[in-house]
């Protein structure tokens, strides 16, 4: 593979919702090459989720082709092996997170993969540590703090070894400290990855380029200006525009 | 919600495989509850509570735990002696306390007891993750095993939405009393709650998709054959198959 392959192409997605009339994908274009870092920034209920569960095949649309390294993924049969090169970070880490232990729940893909218990063991705690969270290793999952619960869903993603990184809002409901931690985390990977979040300053310090949707269609950096600027003047308090 | 107040000890009944625990709390269990002789019961009264001891576990909590059953074994106290036939002991006008009543509610309370304590003593003394485990191993169906495990994750989180909604609605005021509006109210976070509880679980499936889940149940526990599993289980159905022989043969 080089450099610039392919890892993911969509191509003329359409995908809605069952009873709905309009899509929520609407012929949409997308494609991740290998090495990319890529921000997704959009307002709440235009598909982004629905994006991710179609790469990753829980989500049929309707029309269109799914790619993933090089091969077409037509039922669930094909997404099977590649929802192990994926990793999908949701956006509850409740939902992620099913296994009694913390431990039990990294190693619950790497087992799935075919590893050994201590193979899978030995994984999950090089993950951990790699994230520097051992020492949750024996907790049980629903007492974890929302904070801990994202990074152990992480590590449960990470532990599998993808190839792509697809998460979904991760910084959502996160203090500055947890977020501070997964800006060097994820900074710190050498695998392309998909991210969406609402928050510019997570975005810009994790992405190279920053994608938004809009009618169920992706918008590229060149077509889109999102930025932020701050300002006082003495007319604040009233409406007013900016030319 | 669910503590595993026991599971973390590290008495030679925790050290022992999960599989051997169920094993020889199923077999004690059935022959408790089969016995009819209240000296036999007591037996296993004896036995149950040598389990305790040999789990280490503080007889106060244990004590503790016991306390639902109490209320039932009191329920059971004030009813079966007045109105079981037999030989009256004792008489107070037309109310008549029989003595197969009374030994009737002697032999439930030791049995339901000492069923219990072998339950605690074996099967508490592990946590959820194990005794999934070791029913896994015990060739019980995958899906009872998920289920059981999938309870346990998620009773907590349901709980916890049920508790996010009541305060919702406590917040605008809601006060239950015994009216229309209270009980529509509390079918609507009912409703709520299975809707929520359902839409998770489609996302946990799908999460679990993700990772690779292929409907088979991967564990990481990996229990070393040892002499000391055998030898306990040998041991708990040398007792049992005794107590039932004798049962059998001279009373």
């Amino acid at each position: 593979m080089t450099d610039n392959s392919s890892v993911i192409r969509l191509e003329d997605i359409s995908y809605s919702y069952p009873g709905s009339n309009t899509n929520v994908l609407d012929h949409l274009n997308l494609e991740i090459n290998k090495g990319d870092r890529i921000g997704m920034m959009a307002p709440n209920g235009s598909g982004k989720t629905t994006l991710l569960h179609t790469i990753m095949g829980l989500c049929k649309p309707e029309s269109g082709t799914i790619e993933v390294f090089g091969k077409l993924l037509k039922n669930e049969k094909d997404f099977i092996p590649v929802r192990s090169k994926i990793g999908l970070l949701f956006q509850d880490s409740d939902d992620q997170l099913f296994c009694p232990t913390v431990l039990d729940d990294v190693a619950f893909g790497p087992l799935n993969l075919g590893f050994s218990p201590q193979d899978a063991i030995d994984t999950a705690r090089n993950t951990l540590e790699r994230l520097g969270i051992q020492i949750l290793e024996g907790h049980v999952t629903h007492r974890l703090s929302g904070g801990q619960k994202r990074l152990v869903a992480l590590a449960a993603v990470l532990a599998m070894e993808p190839e792509v990184l697809l998460l979904d809002e991760p910084t959502a409901g996160l203090d500055h400290k947890v977020k501070e931690k997964l800006i060097h985390i994820l900074n710190s990977l050498d695998i392309s990855y998909f991210v969406i979040s609402h928050e510019f300053d997570f975005a810009k310090a994790v992405t190279d380029k920053i994608y938004s949707m809009e009618d169920g269609k992706i918008l590229r950096d060149d077509e889109i200006h999102i930025h932020r600027h701050e300002h006082v003047h003495k007319h604040g308090r009233h409406p007013h525009n900016h030319k | 919600m669910i503590e595993e107040k026991f599971a973390s000890g590290r008495s030679f009944i925790h050290q022992l495989d999960p599989k051997i625990r169920i094993i020889a709390s199923i077999i004690l269990s059935f022959a408790a509850a089969l016995c009819d002789n209240l000296y036999i019961a007591g037996f296993y009264f004896i036995i149950s509570s040598i389990l305790i001891t040999m789990a280490k576990l503080k007889w106060m909590d244990v004590v503790n735990r016991l306390k639902p059953l109490f209320w039932f074994l009191l329920m059971i106290w004030i009813i079966l002696p007045l109105t079981f036939d037999g030989e009256t002991v004792y008489q107070y006008y037309g109310l008549r306390i029989t003595v197969s009543g009374v030994i009737l509610c002697c032999k439930i309370t030791i049995k339901s007891i000492t069923i219990l304590l072998i339950f605690t003593a074996l099967i508490a003394t592990m946590t959820v993750a194990s005794l999934g485990n070791g029913l896994h191993r015990l060739y019980v169906p995958d899906k009872m095993v998920f289920l059981l495990l999938m309870s346990y994750r998620y009773i907590a989180v349901i709980e916890e939405e049920y508790k996010r909604l009541l305060r919702a609605a406590k917040f605008r005021g809601f006060n239950p009393k015994t009216n229309l509006h209270s009980y529509k109210t509390f079918a609507y976070l009912a409703g709520m709650l299975f809707v929520r509880a359902s839409l998770r679980a489609q996302r946990v499936h799908q999460a679990m998709l993700c990772r690779g889940f292929n409907q088979k149940f991967h564990t990481l526990d990996v229990y070393q054959p040892n002499r000391l599993n055998s030898i306990f289980l040998m041991g708990i159905f040398a007792a049992s198959l005794s107590l039932v022989i004798f049962e059998i043969m001279w009373i």
